[in-house]
């Protein structure tokens, strides 16, 4: 599976490298540069975020995330755990690391779902800073409460399939 | 093709240092009460995993650099015009979901599409597909820490949801638009 990934993503991004070296040799060379400084500027994030999440599992106590988030947990828990992403300050590698390690310690997967798509689709700090300001207000509260059934719907969509 | 617009993107700032702390403290913790055998395991484990992760890292990186020269964003917003109705609204989710970058490239795309005419539907669909369908943001990101195996059934359960959050925001906005007029 990871190798089909890798061959997929590598194929794709190949595609579109020589597309755009057939269209401007610069702007091929220009945006190899964004991306590996893009790499660069991520990689230590990701390497502590990861090697972060198993240790903060291994230390959370270990009743409190399967007692408040484990898959008996049913609405009330996938409420819980929209609130909890929504309340998610910083960027990904703070949300992503705590909810690899709930769900290293026992969080129901389909709550999982829930938390992170109400990491992206409500944390707060991206809503003041970024989308206020480019949009009319009005809209971007209309985003905001068109957007709140979608963490249920989603870990529902997860817990009738039984998938992943 | 347009020059990409670029977030400095800071190597270190505080919620770096924030997970840097957790996962420091832990990790001592964690080497004191279990002792070094478990610490070890850990770590390798950890590691294990975030090398077979590099590759589709620095592959989604690279993608995403390429769409922004060879997709600019003009284009896009022209696309979902002004009588866009329900194929406007897949296409504003089509396009959430391939137009790579941050937050500070896509909303304003998003507030584009609203002065070129598009309705607060075919907006709020954008946005909520580059949040859930981003295909960037799953790769670089949730990639690494979940697996493949949950972020592509995470994709699958979201792909309906801008479509029904669009068709949600457009017929409450004209609600709100009738009951003022």
């Amino acid at each position: 599976m990871s190798l089909v990934i890798d061959i997929a993503l590598w194929a794709i991004a190949m595609g579109l490298g020589l597309l755009l070296l057939v269209r401007s040799r610069p702007l091929f060379r220009q945006s190899l540069r964004f991306g590996a400084h893009d790499f660069l500027a991520l990689l230590p994030r990701i390497a502590l975020g990861m090697i972060g999440s198993g240790f903060i599992a291994e230390m959370l106590p270990a009743q409190l995330i399967p007692a408040s988030l484990g898959p008996e947990t049913g609405t009330l828990g996938l409420a819980f755990a929209t609130v909890l992403g929504a309340l998610t300050p910083g960027g990904p590698v703070v949300g992503f690391a705590l909810a690899t390690a709930a769900l290293k310690s026992g969080a129901g997967v389909p709550h999982v779902i829930a938390y992170s798509i109400a990491w992206a689709l409500f944390a707060l700090p991206r809503v003041l800073i970024y989308e206020i300001p480019s949009m009319p207000s009005r809209v971007v509260w209309l985003r905001v409460a068109v957007s709140l059934p979608l963490p249920f719907l989603a870990a529902w969509m997860a817990m009738l399939v039984g998938k992943p | 093709m347009n020059e990409p617009v670029r977030r400095p993107r800071a190597v270190f700032d505080w919620s770096a240092a924030v997970i840097m702390i957790l996962s420091l403290g832990s990790a001592g913790w964690v080497l004191v009460r279990d002792g070094s055998d478990r610490f070890l395991a850990i770590l390798t484990d950890d590691l294990s995993l975030f090398g077979i992760m590099l590759p589709k890292v620095l592959a989604g990186c690279l993608i995403g650099a390429f769409v922004t020269l060879l997709l600019p964003r003009e284009t896009v917003a022209r696309w979902v015009g002004s009588d866009s109705g329900f194929p406007g609204l897949l296409l504003a989710t089509l396009a959430g979901a391939i137009l790579p970058g941050g937050p500070f490239t896509i909303y304003p795309v998003a507030g584009a599409f609203l002065a070129v005419g598009a309705d607060a539907g075919a907006a709020c669909a954008f946005v909520i597909s580059w949040t859930l369908l981003g295909y960037t943001r799953a790769i670089v990101w949730e990639l690494p820490f979940f697996g493949a195996d949950f972020v592509m059934w995470r994709v699958i359960f979201s792909i309906p949801l801008p479509i029904l959050a669009g068709l949600l925001a457009r017929f409450a906005w004209r609600f709100v638009r009738e009951r003022s007029a």
